[in-house]
């Protein structure tokens, strides 16, 4: 674990022009996590450390297996590390307080998953709502489902929509609630490419204009050129960072 | 409505067949314990305000004949609240329409209408009037059974003489609610009257002036019944008293009390086998349930979806699947005790009887129902809570699965695959799969339990009425009489044999237990009426000693070979120690029985009878009949024929009733438990099921791998549910087992095959249901979804 940190160190230092004037949103420090799967152990996780600046676009690339999944469940407060220490803000995201991790996922994180994760009896609007009733001070669900230019396609059922589509509610969904931080795991995993640069596009544009923290994780390396900052794991370990001087648009993007 | 909400209605759209099954199954449950209940509570209210109005008495005692001043004395009696004493007599009734006589009780009542004891009321008519004698009120119960009104007239043989009554009124009494004769099982309301008389033509026919043979007294608040009847006994006896007993040994209360506890035993024990199955279905399917939305619950919290949201959720599915449990449920139980009322009506005589819905039955019914429905679900819903989210966003890992041990004892080459995945199955979730073969036995117990009743009884019609009962009536004379009466109805138009018997009241004790009974002194080699052991087997009548059935026995605590007391409540009111020889186990009442010689001897009488059994020349029976109401010597007749027509009129009215509503019950059990069980397995197993579709299985030989599952499990719950059914067969019998009656613990093949039957019926109307559906799995659709 200690022997992770020289690598993070060219990696920290290379955010300092973004992140030195201000503490980092998300401070990660340590994070191991192993977790059994069947009858199988995983180690998922193998020591991390991280910063996540506010407003920053990370991306975090890496292989299937290389434990970003579980990062990302880590940092939206969807799981614990096996050990070590990650805060957001002022929130210790450790203590192992589940209504607190709860109440830290309902006032601050959006998900976007790969396979959207819509629920399949609720039409679009309605799945946008399922946040937005909950939330403190949410845009309204037809707002969000504009702001994801499906309008036209509100009070259709997942069933109904195409898997872009589908993704596109599931963004709605995500920052209807105007979170501080956008947590994106493989969203355009399941899209062709047409249909998933649509979809980052979206999620660029929700970064640019609400000023949310996003992490998208993938192994889609074209992807890293739309970040500010990218972050390579690979078997449970940071394995590489580098800041993009510029960032690509989406619709420039192939693969 | 949140968009929770929402969800929730969609979901339990999605599975309404399975919701529909649940919420029937719990109705069932639901529809009993409100028909019971709400019967129950109506009942106690109309009988405890009707009590209370017309000051239904406390004690009631019989005697020969005492002077009115005695009254006096009675009420000093510290704790004796107010006294009636009346003239009350039966005399054989001559009824137009009716060739046999019946037997009529007399009861004076005071000219003018007093407000007393067990005070009429009054249904049609009007009251007596002062001075003209023959005017008499009926009961109602005798009014119907014979259209008999205001206006209608009614021979009886008043001492000796043939005397015509006019009824004046039709009226009912707190002592007559339920109409039945003593000695008897089923009121027969054509052959069994209550009338009511003005005192002095009473007193004038029995010579009776300033005199009077029966007494009830109601009490203080707070005095002692058993000391009272001390007491009263004393003062009695010298005026030939039999005896003074408590409301709870008054025949119309007696059996009243125990519908009560009856309705009130079937209220409870019943609902809990379909709350139980209820609960059943409830834990497999929200258990499918939490396990198929795995994945929306782990997005829920993903968004900050707290457990206790997560929880509710859950709750309000539960929540309206108890709701319109309860509600369909309180519906039907509401129509069905508003039936069972109108029943209950015809044979119990309340001035006024309307069957209420308690709220409270409700209330009670929704709580028991909710609870049910807790503990079946608490497991999936605390699942549903625990769920990790970053853990259910991960497919679930394959079930695991290892060979059975049935496997490694039979060779592999009899186990087809197909064999072998339904085997894994069953053994892989062992205890799911004992509940579901529970659930389908529940279903077979309850249709055998339900028709055992009526076995029971027709089993018990055939012992007392066939076996035990062999005349054609019986006939009991005004006074015990010596045995050349005997001689007389020997020779009457149509009798064929003719046995005479000794009967006489009495009370038994046995240390600190008394009962009152009477003993019944049978001619040695009788043929018309045979004491038979519950096995059918002839019992001799011991020598000199007691024969009592088992129940009276078991009351007193008293074994073959013990010393009982017994008062004889007649005459001279001589104690003797009598030896109890046999016991016998019986159907009917409290019964002692002895050799009449003996009895003679123990009564220090020579060769007296109290009555006798005859069996008759049918064709000659009307000739019998008017002999007979004509014969002054004989107070009363009583016609097997009869009884047991009431009997089966009643078992009618009610069993059969029941016994349709037991099997539509059972059906749904049956379709519930298998029909769920094969829609969970279904959805369990589509991508399984549609993936052996792909490689070439063809339809049937899916269906035989989730249906042959079912199918084992069914099999496996017939014998059980057998079992179980005689279980509760058993517990019925123990639960009947009361001093007005028993029932055999009988239960025909018929019965077992029934339960078997609708059963299978059930399971396969529900395996044709799945298999239509697998037919139509939409093979590529299943293999794309995720899951």
């Amino acid at each position: 674990m200690t022997r992770a940190e020289p690598e993070i160190g060219p990696g920290t230092k290379g955010a300092t022009d973004a992140g030195e004037a201000r503490a980092p949103e998300f401070q990660a420090r340590g994070i191991t996590r192993v977790y059994r799967i069947g009858e199988v152990e995983v180690h998922a996780l193998r020591g991390v450390d991280l910063d996540l600046f506010e407003g920053e676009f990370i991306v975090l690339l890496g292989p299937s297996g290389s434990g970003k999944s579980t990062l990302l469940n880590i940092l939206g407060g969807l799981d614990g590390p096996t050990s070590g220490t990650v805060r957001f803000r002022n929130h210790n995201l450790t203590s192992g307080d589940e209504a607190a991790l709860t109440l830290y996922r309902r006032e601050h994180v959006g998900f976007v998953f790969q396979f959207y994760n819509l629920i399949p009896s609720l039409t679009a609007r309605e799945n946008v709502a399922l946040v937005t009733e909950i939330a403190a001070s949410p845009m309204s669900p037809e707002d969000a489902l504009a702001l994801v230019g499906l309008s036209g396609r509100m009070d259709h059922f997942p069933s109904q929509l195409s898997g872009g589509e589908q993704q596109r509610v599931a963004i709605a969904r995500a920052v209807a609630k105007r979170p501080d931080v956008l947590l994106c795991d493989e969203p355009t995993g399941a899209l062709d490419v047409k249909t998933g640069i649509l979809v980052l596009d979206v999620i660029d544009r929700v970064n640019r204009e609400l000023g949310t923290t996003t992490a998208v994780i993938t192994h889609n390396a074209a992807i890293s050129a739309m970040a500010d900052r990218v972050i390579t794991l690979s078997d449970g370990r940071v394995s590489g960072m580098h800041r993009n001087e510029r960032k690509a648009s989406a619709n420039t993007l192939t693969w | 409505m949140t968009v929770l909400d929402r969800k929730l209605i969609r979901d339990l759209l999605q599975l309404k067949g399975q919701a529909t099954a649940i919420v029937l199954v719990l109705a069932c449950g639901v529809a009993t314990f409100v028909m019971s209940l709400a019967t129950l509570r109506s009942l106690e209210l109309t009988q405890e305000t009707y009590y209370e109005q017309f000051r239904f008495a406390q004690v009631f005692a019989h005697l020969k004949r005492a002077p009115k001043a005695l009254a006096e004395r009675i009420a000093e009696i510290p704790g004796v609240d107010r006294v009636q004493v009346r003239t009350a007599v039966e005399v054989t009734l001559d009824v137009a329409d009716l060739a046999e006589p019946a037997v009529g009780r007399l009861i004076s009542i005071p000219e003018r209408p007093t407000p007393g004891l067990n005070d009429l009321y009054l249904r049609k008519g009007r009251t007596i009037e002062p001075g003209r004698r023959g005017e008499i009120l009926i009961n109602e119960s005798f009014a119907d059974a014979h259209k008999l009104g205001p206006g209608g007239r009614v021979a009886a043989i008043i001492n000796g003489r043939r005397q015509i009554l006019e009824v004046v009124g039709v009226a009912l009494s707190p002592e007559y609610v339920y109409p039945i004769r003593e000695g008897d099982i089923i009121p027969d309301d054509e052959r069994f009257g209550v009338f009511w008389m003005g005192e002095p033509g009473l007193a004038d026919a029995f010579d009776m002036e300033g005199a009077f043979n029966d007494l009830a007294l109601t009490l203080e608040p707070g005095a002692s019944e058993a000391e009272i009847i001390q007491r009263l006994d004393r003062l009695i006896e010298p005026y030939g008293g039999l005896g003074a007993f408590g409301r709870d040994d008054q025949l119309s209360h007696k059996f009243v009390t125990n519908e009560l506890r009856e309705l009130r035993g079937v209220g409870l024990a019943v609902p809990f086998i379909f709350l139980a199955v209820g609960a059943f279905l409830l834990n497999i399917v929200l258990s499918r349930l939490v396990a198929a939305q795995r994945e929306q619950i782990a997005t829920l919290k993903a968004f900050g979806y707290t457990d206790g949201e997560i929880r509710r959720h859950f709750l309000k599915f539960v929540g309206l699947i108890v709701a319109a449990g309860v509600g369909l449920g309180t519906a039907v139980g509401a129509w069905m005790g508003w039936g069972i009322s109108g029943f209950y009506a015809r044979f119990f005589r309340f001035p006024v009887f309307r069957f209420r819905l308690d709220p409270s039955v409700v209330l009670l019914a929704l709580a028991i129902s909710a609870s049910a429905a807790m503990i079946g679900t608490l497991a999936a819903i605390r699942r549903a809570i625990r769920l990790q989210p970053a853990e259910a966003m991960r497919p679930e890992p394959p079930a695991s699965y290892r060979p059975t041990s049935i496997e490694r004892w039979v060779p592999r080459t009899l186990v087809s695959p197909a064999g072998r995945m339904i085997l894994r199955r069953l053994g892989r979730e062992p205890f799911k799969a004992f509940l579901s073969v529970l659930g389908i036995a529940l279903s077979v117990a309850v249709l055998v339990v339900g028709n055992y009743t009526a076995d029971a009884v027709d089993d018990l019609m055939d012992f007392q009425f066939h076996e035990v009962q062999r005349h054609d009536l019986s006939l009991t004379f005004v006074e015990p009489t010596s045995a050349r009466a005997i001689s007389e109805v020997r020779h009457l138009p149509g009798v064929i044999r003719c046995e005479p018997f000794r009967a006489v009241a009495v009370r038994l004790r046995s240390g600190h237990r008394t009962r009152r009974a009477g003993i019944l002194g049978l001619e040695p080699g009788t043929r018309l009426y045979r004491p038979l052991d519950a096995s059918r087997r002839e019992v001799s009548l011991p020598e000199r000693g007691l024969m009592l059935s088992t129940k009276l026995a078991e009351i007193l605590h008293v074994q073959v070979g013990d010393l009982l007391t017994i008062e004889v409540l007649e005459a001279e009111r001589r104690v003797y120690r009598v030896p109890v020889e046999s016991l016998v186990s019986d159907y009917e009442g409290l019964s002692v029985y002895m050799r009449r010689p003996a009895l003679n001897r123990l009564l220090r009488e020579g060769p007296t009878v109290s009555g006798a059994f005859l069996s008759v020349d049918s064709a000659r029976s009307a000739e019998l009949y008017s002999r007979l109401k004509a014969t002054p010597r004989v107070a009363s007749v009583s016609l097997k024929r009869a009884m047991l027509e009431s009997f089966r009129r009643i078992i009618a009215e009610s069993l059969l009733k029941m016994q349709s509503f037991v099997a539509a019950f059972a059906a749904i059990i049956a379709f519930g438990v298998v029909y769920n069980g094969a829609r969970i397995s279904l959805a369990e197993r589509s991508r399984e099921l549609a993936t052996l579709r792909v490689i070439g299985f063809t339809r049937g030989e899916v269906s035989a791998i989730l249906l042959g599952e079912l199918a084992i499990l069914t099999l496996i719950a017939l014998p059980v549910g057998l079992a179980i059914g005689a279980g509760f067969a058993a517990m019925t019998t123990q639960f009947y087992d009361t001093e007005l009656f028993r029932i055999p613990m009988v239960i025909y093949p018929t019965t077992f095959a029934m339960g078997a039957l609708v059963t299978i019926v059930s399971a396969i109307a529900s395996g044709w249901v799945v298999r239509r559906r697998i037919d139509e799995l939409d093979l590529i659709a299943v293999l794309k979804t995720k899951e």
